[in-house]
């Protein structure tokens, strides 16, 4: 008989299983921890290089020598920013007419589904002002897009002045291959959005913008630029995107490539590069930098107006200009020069990027580690949810064969299909399952929608309601278990198995939704494993339950956002006090659902649709009577 | 020598030898005259290369036109085979033309220059075609290669090449059999009397293993692999202008001029590896002259031999009343019957000189395997005293 059908050596594999099965699943949490942390260091990273042909290794000549005329721009879009309170469009529209380009704008305007305290705003409408240099000898097929996003905070005056130097250079020669488009946008990523929106003729977040009266074929790459002084010490790169994507790594080598070129100090996540990267400083240094990523991939915000690119398949990295204390200074025109080189590589592109890698880490602008190298990392930690969910499944199947094995080891057990029906019950499962998802609907729903009535009853603002509401909801879950015992029926067969089979259930969830997760955003299906599978696995009725209760609240995702945050400022050297934390905790709730709603991030609906629910199970599981 | 002379041309040669006084002058000056044994010239360029980045193979092929231009041969005997998306390409920077040299000294693509195919038409099917003659009906005739016999062919190919194979923009490949085999299928077909391969690509000297026809002498720019290297990038244009191989012959063939005497040798010591980081390599033995009395200008060059004299000749006509006690031609007897043309050339002794020794090998583990398993089956089921049966 096989293996698995052979009742004596289906025992004997269950014993062995349930003997092994907490050794291995530490083994293998630890396994795939360390493998993480030894992502930075050499065997798992590598040298980054350009895939693609067409990019080539050969550079050319950079002759743009505009940088004062950049500075003179910067004044006057300062100056009339000034006088209309808002930005320019008719001088913007005159001075890109002058320059030579063809000169569209767009109207657009969106209600925040309620006010945004970081940016202060809550009805917005603005106009994005967009001019397309035409590439003088082929047809507009296809174009690249240098995006200035300007909102009246930032008010990137010498991005916006670079941009119009950059394009009567960039006029006045004849090797363009692709239309470029010139995009000023206002209120930074609403803007951005609203154009993109407008120029693939989609609606995909509810904005309500202008149709696009000209438009310049497929866009192969983009890239923002923010520049507030006039002069830099550094370019800093941010490569993460919406909802954790990320653009194509030759967009990036693009980028270091002509920073080492130019002799430009170029940081990634603000940090610089480590000179020696053999040593051990350097690859801590490394991993300093790849936790930084790692958190910022996982909070699947855009972080620049790239990120909104990346959704429409349009690889596009963002540029920042910092102004330290350093001595050493570059002027607008050894910026100019960097993106006038860029530009011109990406014009002999001839298909989309597609030869190097989408999925990476970055310890460093010349380092990464790819997918195949990261993956493992996780595979060992949704391993412990699949052994735990097997061995309670020995479990319970042992407990309906208990009585029986005292008949004897002649009885011939019944074929493992007919097992079904001795086996685990799923009737009394529904009711917490159903109950622990309604919750989690709740949560999604109910703080948008009732932050009026909330802001009625309770002296508080719209937004802080929201997040109240939110809290308040969270937290209300906690005494479920208390209250859904009645609706709960106790099982016919032994005491323990209603809640080892809750528990199989929660996990298989768990594991399937951190599985699914890490496909697209391995960095945050990384973070939530690391901290929930432990206790997921650890989680049982009987035991130390305080011990256990404070363990899960602690890793709840709730509890893990305010970790991570903490962790997001101590690793960029700002750390931060406990009410400090508290406000940033707040404020990034808000942002969450403003994301959410405003560009489609995931965060707030996975967590809220889907880890939340499956967390109130391993609570329930927790207080089950 | 003058045997030779006699058994390629015997009308012409005795008429000569008949006509004149002093035999021993005019027989060195006929020598001189049909040394290389061929009439006209013919040059089959390739750049199998498409696309922006890939700019150097069109410039390296565009100067050897150039070149073999230069040197007298003139369109209608050029078969030019180019993507020529270069010149008017929207990334080029100077429109309408092909550097070949930095600082644009040399612009190659000029106003005279003839593509016969062009764009698409470059693939393995067409260039096959031209090489053995079978162009559709429709084909006109720049588009093809009406070599005869007395023709010395010069093919130039260049590209991105590997192991046995040289791609044909982007979507085929050419293997070094195929080639081989369209050389043969050129030698039976009477289409070539020299031919001259010279290519310029990664692994080039793969794609010369494999020929057997005779006659062919072959070049290349680097061994098996190793890489053929770009010379210099231009940094106005934004791309490598050429490659090493080619630069360093073209700087040689820009001191040859039609009436020039350099041979092969010389052509075989251009590009050393200090110069060109690859090892060039050639192939000689299925060429029957020696390298050093082949001139470069019988493949690059379309010289017409002329002799000018203020003699009359007077040609008689008949030949058979002749009498030419005075030399001996030792082919007396073999020009009685004609030759085909195959056997003219006594390609068996060349090929197949030196046979190359089989080594022995002891049978393969398998075969010996095989058959001790027969055995012991055998004598496992019938028992050992069946042995006495097989012996």
């Amino acid at each position: 008989m096989g293996l698995l059908l052979d009742s004596h050596r289906r025992r004997a594999l269950a014993r062995l299983l349930l003997r092994l099965n907490t050794p291995l699943c530490v083994v293998s949490y630890l396994a795939g921890v360390f493998w993480f942390l030894g992502l930075a260091f050499s065997p798992l990273t590598q040298n980054t290089y350009i895939s693609e042909n067409a990019m080539g290794s050969t550079m050319v000549e950079e002759q743009f020598e505009g940088g004062e005329h950049a500075l003179n721009f910067a004044r006057d879009f300062t100056a009339q920013r000034r006088k209309t309170g808002s930005l320019p469009v008719a001088w913007l529209e005159r001075t890109m007419r002058s320059v030579g380009l063809e000169v569209y704008s767009q109207s657009f305007s969106r209600t925040l589904p309620f006010p945004d305290e970081t940016h202060e705003r809550y009805m917005v409408s603005g106009t994005n002002v967009y001019g397309i240099l035409r590439a003088p000898r082929a047809a507009s097929t296809e174009s690249l897009v240098l995006v200035v996003p300007s909102s009246p905070e930032t008010l990137n005056a010498q991005a916006v002045g670079l941009l119009l130097s950059l394009a009567a250079y960039f006029r006045s020669q004849i090797y363009w291959a692709k239309d470029i488009i010139f995009l000023v946008t206002e209120h930074d990523l609403l803007g951005t959005e609203a154009w993109l929106e407008a120029y693939h003729d989609v609606n995909i977040t509810g904005m309500q913008s202008s149709a696009l009266q000209g438009r310049a074929g497929a866009i192969q790459a983009a890239v923002a630029l923010e520049l507030n002084s006039d002069v830099v010490t550094s370019l800093d790169v941010a490569v993460e995107g919406l909802n954790g994507q990320l653009p194509n790594l030759d967009l990036l080598n693009l980028f270091h490539a002509f920073c080492q070129k130019e002799a430009l100090l170029c940081t990634l996540q603000g940090k610089l590069q480590h000179s020696d990267w053999a040593s051990l400083g350097g690859s801590l240094h490394g991993l300093q930098t790849l936790m930084l990523m790692v958190l910022r991939q996982a909070s699947g915000r855009p972080h620049g107006p790239h990120g909104l690119f990346l959704r429409y398949h349009v690889e596009a990295i963002t540029l920042r200009g910092i102004n330290s204390f350093r001595q050493y200074k570059y002027d607008m025109t050894a910026v100019g020069k960097t993106l006038e080189g860029m530009f011109r590589k990406l014009n002999n592109l001839l298909e989309r990027l597609h030869q190097s890698y989408f999925f990476y880490l970055l310890p460093s602008l010349s380092r990464f580690v790819s997918i195949g190298l990261y993956m493992p990392a996780i595979g060992f930690l949704l391993f412990i949810p699949g052994l735990k969910a097997l061995e309670l499944w020995v479990k319970l199947n042992k407990a309906d064969f208990g009585p029986e094995e005292q008949l004897g080891p002649n009885h011939s057990l019944v074929q493992p299909f007919g097992q079904d029906a001795r086996g685990v019950a799923l009737t009394p499962l529904v009711a917490p399952v159903l109950i622990s998802q309604a919750t989690g609907l709740a949560l999604y729903l109910l703080p948008v929608m009732g932050q009026h009535v909330a802001a009625q009853h309770f002296p508080v603002a719209e937004a802080e309601a929201v997040v109240l509401t939110l809290l308040a909801i969270y937290v209300a879950g906690l005494a479920l278990p208390h209250s859904t015992h009645r609706v709960v029926s106790s099982t016919p067969r032994g005491p323990d198995s209603g809640w080892m089979a809750l528990k199989l259930v929660a996990l298989l969830y768990l594991a399937i939704q951190l599985g699914c997760i890490s496909l697209f955003n391995f960095s945050l299906g990384f973070l939530l494993a690391v901290t929930m599978v432990p206790a997921a696995a650890l989680t049982q009725p009987s035991g130390p339950r305080f011990l256990y209760a404070v363990l899960l609240v602690l890793v709840s995702p709730g509890a893990t956002l305010l970790g991570s945050l903490f962790l997001w400022r101590e690793l960029q050297e700002a750390p931060l006090t406990l009410a400090e934390g508290w406000q940033l905790f707040l404020s990034a709730l808000a942002q969450g659902v403003l994301d959410h709603h405003l560009y489609g991030a995931l965060l707030f609906p996975l967590l809220s649709l889907g880890l939340y629910p499956c967390w109130l199970l391993f609570w329930n599981v927790l207080f089950w009577k | 020598m003058l045997s030779k002379c006699v058994v390629d041309c015997p009308e012409l040669c005795l008429a000569y030898l008949t006509s004149f006084p002093s035999p021993s002058v005019w027989q060195d000056q006929a020598e001189q005259l049909f040394k290389s044994g061929h009439t006209n010239n013919w040059a089959v360029l390739v750049c199998t290369s498409r696309f922006w980045f890939n700019y150097r193979h069109v410039a390296n092929t565009l100067s050897v036109y150039r070149s073999v231009k230069r040197l007298g041969i003139p369109d209608s005997h050029i078969v030019l085979m180019l993507a020529d998306d270069m010149a008017c390409n929207p990334r080029n920077p100077k429109p309408a033309t092909v550097f070949s040299h930095k600082n644009m000294e040399l612009n190659v693509y000029g106003d005279d220059v003839e593509v016969d195919y062009r764009s698409y038409e470059v693939t393995v099917e067409n260039f096959l075609r031209v090489l053995t003659g079978r162009v559709p009906p429709s084909a006109p005739r720049s588009k093809r290669l009406l070599s005869d016999d007395r023709s010395n062919v010069l093919i130039y190919m260049t590209g991105h090449g590997g192991n046995g194979f040289l791609k044909f923009q982007d979507s085929e490949e050419i293997t070094n059999v195929e080639l081989a085999d369209a050389f043969e299928q050129m030698w039976q077909k009477r289409r070539y009397h020299e031919m001259l391969f010279i290519i310029d690509t990664c692994q080039g000297a793969s794609m010369y293993e494999r020929f057997y026809s005779p006659n062919v002498m072959a070049l290349a720019s680097s061994q098996v692999g190793e890489d053929s290297l770009s010379h210099q990038p231009d940094l106005a244009i934004g791309v490598h202008l050429m490659d090493r191989y080619t630069f360093y012959v073209l700087e040689f063939l820009e001191e040859i001029h039609p009436a020039s005497q350099a041979n092969m040798n010389d052509l075989f010591q251009v590009c050393p590896k200090s110069l060109c980081v690859s090892t060039p390599g050639h192939r000689t033995d299925l060429f029957q002259r020696n390298p050093q009395n082949v001139l470069i200008t019988d493949f690059f060059g379309s010289v017409r031999k002329v002799e000018l004299t203020t003699e009359t000749v007077s040609l008689k006509p008949d030949l058979s009343s002749m009498g030419y006690s005075h030399l001996k031609c030792h082919e007396d007897e073999e020009l009685a019957e004609p030759l085909s043309y195959a056997a003219q050339l006594p390609v068996a002794q060349i090929i197949h000189q030196k046979p190359k020794p089989k080594e022995w090998h002891p049978p393969g583990g398998f075969i010996l395997g095989l058959w001790a398993l027969i055995l012991m089956v055998f004598f496992k089921t019938y028992g050992i005293k069946h042995m006495k049966y097989v012996f």
